[in-house]
């Protein structure tokens, strides 16, 4: 059996004989270690869940018109376009569609209209998105929980989140456009209800009521003037030739239409997911800096109180360095202590806040998640030790013969 | 080898600045020990003698002159030479005995054994020396606090003793035990020295100071 170094020993021993001391310093450093890899768990889980969400539409390629004109436009719709047989540039026209169809090969391409208007049903209002597509892609595209297609103008289909919110079953109506509105209300019925798509870049139909085209023609009117195309892919791995293939035969002179894919709403979402963490991290932090300011407080309380051992131990042979290790260590092991219930009460407190925070605890146990524990172990232990160096730098510069004479 | 003193002190001065003038704590001390002497040194509080007790321990240097240990200039030392100078060379005795309260008695013998050679005590040396201070293993396994004053002092006795120190340094052994523990521990030391061990000691006791072959009075910072 091999006993552990002495110094080590008596640093153990010093935590054990003031056990209420050190383990009220160690919760400081618990409660950081789980406030940050809480934090931590919930943007990974967050962002994995978001990107999982946007690699269900990763093969789509959303053409939209692109309203600023070039680089440095204002994004004012019609700014200074030119030369091309369509001028206005806030829509996406017939011709251009075309092009598009044929620049995408074999990929399957329909065009969406899309507006904002309010909604009402039975006592409620608000606001929807209206989108309308031809009849093949909307049997194609979308997917129908329960009852069928809108196949007249007074039909439609509602997504998920629009049903729960205002509880509309098929058959319910729904009133779009408000009293005042210019294009005056008009009344339709729900022939069915969407599946829920989640978070997609292609059209947001969770929260969408998709009509048919005439319905929406009539009440806005922009015939053959789509406000997006969506263009699926076949093969993901062509997704970056055909994208670059539309853009060269649509934008040839001037920047007519922006073609995207959903890598870049995944890395808007991730920054602002990154700022957000980042500013709960930094709240955070502030309790990690109040348990290093207690474990501070605690070490000085400790050298003060041993000044008369340091002195005996000074005297009969302990070099500097080793008092110092001997301080060190004691926070060292505080800190421990403290990171590795941090660790464990993480895991539980994680868990349950992820599914609270995110509705899903499906990548809880993924790896980008997890790394969050020991993290925040690291840096709760690490912030701890710093805390310590100073009280240990001071014990281990006691004059040993002032030190002994101390009561 | 033989004609190096132990300890030979060259005109030790230390100095204390202070606001209200200099404080001459040692004002010129010359002195030579040789390998086997029992010196007392005696004198008043306030006379200079735990300033001179801690530049022949090491735990201080002196402002002018020179200290030798072994031959050695105390003064041209860094802090880590003089700390292991003070673990392999001296063996201290407190009058507070100053065990080292979170270990037991037998760790606290075996301590500075650990320090020096890094590794614990696999030879039974130990033990050994707590047998012949009168501490059984039984009585080893506790703390200081369990201990009395006498035992804490044979204790202390046995870990001044363990990296067989060229000088045993004795300050006020016996001035926190009664009479009859005093004399055993004074008794110990005595045996010590008859066994060729260099024993100096700080007293200011008359009867302590009749055990040692040599007594030096120190008064105002000089050897009287």
């Amino acid at each position: 059996m091999k006993k552990p170094d002495i110094i080590f020993q008596l640093s153990m021993r010093s935590v054990r004989l003031n056990l209420l001391r050190s383990v009220l310093a160690a919760l400081g450093i618990v409660i950081g270690v789980v406030a940050i890899a809480s934090i931590g768990m919930i943007s990974a889980n967050m962002t994995l869940s978001v990107t999982e969400e946007l690699s269900a539409t990763a093969n789509v390629l959303v053409v939209s018109p692109d309203a600023g004109g070039g680089g440095g436009g204002f994004g004012m719709p019609g700014g200074g376009s030119g030369g091309s047989s369509d001028d206005e540039d806030d829509y996406i026209s017939d011709d251009q569609f075309d092009d598009i169809r044929k620049a995408a090969g074999s990929s399957y391409v329909y065009y969406l209209y899309s507006e904002s208007d309010s909604i009402e049903t039975g006592d409620s209002k608000g606001r929807a998105t209206i989108y309308a597509m031809d009849d093949d892609a909307m049997t194609e595209i979308l997917t129908l929980t329960e009852g069928s297609y809108p196949s007249t103008t007074s039909q439609v289909v509602i997504g998920p989140d629009l049903v729960e919110r205002y509880g509309i079953v098929v058959g319910s109506k729904v009133t779009i456009g408000d009293e005042d509105d210019e294009n005056g209300q008009t009344t339709v019925r729900v022939t069915g209800i969407l599946e829920e798509r989640g978070m997609s870049m292609d059209i947001s139909s969770d929260n969408g009521i998709i009509t048919t085209e005439k319905f929406f023609t009539g009440r806005y009117g922009g015939e053959g003037e789509y406000a997006q195309v969506n263009v699926v892919v076949d093969d993901i791995d062509e997704i970056d030739a055909i994208a670059e293939s539309i853009d060269e035969t649509l934008n040839k002179k001037d920047d007519e239409v922006r073609v995207e894919d959903s890598s870049r709403m995944l890395d808007t979402i991730s920054s602002t997911l990154g700022t957000i963490t980042s500013f709960a991290l930094a709240i955070a932090g502030i309790s990690l800096l109040v348990a290093a300011v207690s474990i501070f407080n605690v070490m000085m309380m400790s050298v003060t109180e041993r000044v008369r051992e340091i002195g005996i131990l000074r005297s009969i042979g302990t070099q500097k360095g080793e008092i110092l290790r001997m301080f060190i260590y004691e926070a060292a092991i505080i800190g421990i202590v403290g990171a590795g219930i941090g660790a464990v009460l993480s895991l539980v407190i994680g868990y349950v806040v992820v599914f609270g925070m995110v509705g899903t605890t499906e990548y809880f146990f993924a790896l980008d998640s997890l790394a969050n524990i020991p993290e925040g172990m690291i840096v709760g232990a690490l912030i701890c030790i710093i805390s310590g160096v100073y009280p240990a730098w001071r014990a281990s510069n006691l004059d040993p013969i002032e030190a002994l004479r101390a009561e | 080898m033989s004609s190096t003193p132990v300890i030979a002190l060259e005109d030790v001065r230390k100095i204390y600045p202070l606001l209200s003038g200099d404080v001459h704590a040692l004002d010129g001390v010359s002195l030579t020990i040789e390998k086997g002497e029992f010196v007392a040194i005696m004198g008043p509080s306030g006379s200079g003698k735990s300033t001179l007790m801690n530049q022949i321990g090491c735990l201080d240097v002196p402002t002018e002159g020179t200290v030798r240990i072994e031959g050695q200039d105390i003064g041209t030392l860094s802090d880590h030479d003089l700390t292991a100078l003070r673990r392999d060379s001296i063996g201290y005795i407190f009058q507070k005995f100053n065990l080292i309260p979170l270990l037991t008695a037998y760790e606290n013998v075996e301590y500075p054994l650990v320090l020096r050679h890094r590794k614990y005590d696999d030879s039974g040396r130990v033990q050994a020396l707590l047998d012949s201070v009168g501490i059984d293993s039984a009585l080893a396994a506790h703390r200081p606090s369990e201990l009395s004053g006498g035992q804490q002092q044979r204790v202390a006795v046995a870990r001044a003793l363990v990296n067989e120190p060229a000088i045993l340094l004795c300050d006020e052994p016996t001035g926190n035990l009664d009479s009859k523990t005093s004399r055993q521990i004074m008794e110990m030391l005595a045996d010590l020295n008859r066994q060729g061990r260099t024993v100096i000691m700080v007293t200011h006791d008359a009867a302590t100071a009749e055990y040692a072959n040599r007594t030096i009075q120190i008064q105002d910072g000089r050897i009287a």
